[in-house]
């Protein structure tokens, strides 16, 4: 297994690149859907009822389905694995960004409302700040949730660390089987890890 | 082009009914035999991580890990060990499926208040009428969630257990991708997609049954 990684470096490095390099641009992406999303849920709460059960009906849709769904509007490859991972992306930092804002303690939003705060200023002045640990959350969840997905989405040929998987599965080639798994895992519990304790700092 | 995929449709389900009906009824025994094994095993743990506070700070943690592993890590992790087929996918299914279960069970049942058992002790039940009659109807609603986070995950990773040779629903749609036929990918996918909308909705029917017993604070 070791001889295999030192033999062939690129044939790991690569797909993990790529895997990390999917990971950041959804996450990106997402992000800035789910705070545009987020500003215009605060005009109306019955909207962000709305947009919540919406993305999770989609979340709880398994991802090859929506990918083979995709497939003939956008076609295989990175974009529509991106796609998907967005959408998927968007309950979890949705659901936690309601959440979180709905925890912060109304005295603190009356004071700032008494004040004179329209409703943008209180979201980006009061709400955000306070609830800021709850967005974390969502967002390492939605990491760690695009890392599993993002392995899926190398059978729709977007590339990363399942396409090793992909390759080991069709040559019957047992390390590549296990060096891709491990490094998926690895690279889930990994920033997991380092994200829950970023979180704890906040 | 439109037209032509419905008839493409139509063709299929003409000649392959019976592969699509077997299809789905592989996935659906697929799903409910590692949803029942699931079930089992993270109720009992959950119940013995409350009882035995050491073994909780030992087994929580592992199923936390597993939780974080992509799903389709754990399904190819198992195939050198033990192989294709369906008893390494119900494996790989159970292992995936047990955290949600175990986690929900084990908050639910802390989460039922002292002074509710301290009062059924105090009645003169003996522990078992405790857990039976106390404890476990008031942590169903969240073990309940845990179920239905357990159903979703299981009937998502079944469908890529087609590919570690499972059969299921995954099967129609990998054959798609591998033949580029829209007709197969749009048939497996909107079967996936109806079978994890309906089950939810199943699973929310008879939520509304357990739920009597929710406990509100006040």
């Amino acid at each position: 297994m070791i001889e295999y990684a030192l033999e062939y470096p690129d044939k790991l490095y690569f797909p993990l690149l790529e895997h990390i390099q999917m990971l950041f641009i959804t996450l990106i992406l997402s992000l800035i859907l789910a705070s545009i999303l987020t500003i215009i849920t605060i005009y109306s709460e019955s909207l962000s009822k709305t947009f919540v059960y919406i993305f999770s009906v989609i979340y709880s849709i398994p991802s090859l389905a929506i990918f083979a769904l995709l497939i003939p509007l956008t076609g295989l490859g990175k974009t529509t694995a991106i796609i998907v991972l967005v959408l998927y992306n968007q309950y979890l930092l949705l659901r936690n960004i309601t959440e979180g804002l709905k925890e912060v303690d109304p005295a603190v939003t009356e004071a700032a409302i008494g004040i004179g705060m329209n409703k943008i200023q209180l979201l980006f002045k009061i709400k955000i700040p306070l609830s800021k640990k709850a967005i974390f959350t969502g967002v390492r969840l939605a990491v760690v949730s695009t890392i599993g997905i993002a392995t899926i989405a190398a059978f729709i040929n977007a590339g990363g660390l399942g396409s090793i998987l992909n390759d080991g599965l069709r040559t019957v080639n047992t390390v590549k089987i296990l060096w891709g798994s491990i490094l998926a895992a690895g690279l889930a519990i990994g920033s997991n890890a380092i994200l829950s304790k970023w979180e704890q700092r906040l | 082009m439109e037209n032509n995929l419905w008839i493409q449709i139509k063709t299929y389900f003409h000649n392959n009914l019976g592969t699509f009906l077997n299809a789905v009824k592989e996935h659906l025994e697929i799903s409910l035999i590692s949803l029942g094994i699931a079930m089992i095993i993270g109720i009992v743990c959950g119940y013995l991580c409350v009882k035995h506070k050491q073994l909780e700070s030992k087994i929580v943690p592992i199923f936390q890990v597993l939780r974080v592993i992509p799903s389709l890590a754990v399904l190819l992790l198992l195939l050198p060990i033990i192989g294709t087929g369906m008893k390494s996918a119900v494996i790989a299914l159970v292992l995936l499926a047990v955290p949600p279960v175990l986690m929900n069970t084990v908050v639910g049942i802390k989460e039922v208040p002292s002074f509710m058992i301290e009062s059924a002790y105090g009645m003169g039940m003996t522990e078992k009428q405790v857990l039976w009659k106390v404890q476990f109807p008031l942590a169903m609603p969240l073990i309940f969630t845990g179920i239905k986070i357990a159903m979703i995950e299981i009937i998502a990773s079944a469908t890529l257990a087609a590919k570690i040779g499972s059969g299921g629903v995954g099967e129609i749609i990998f054959t798609g991708l591998g033949l580029n036929r829209t007709d197969l990918l749009l048939i497996g996918g909107i079967t996936v997609g109806l079978l994890t909308i309906l089950s939810s909705l199943l699973l929310e029917l008879i939520n509304r049954v357990v739920m009597r017993y929710k406990y509100v604070k006040s």
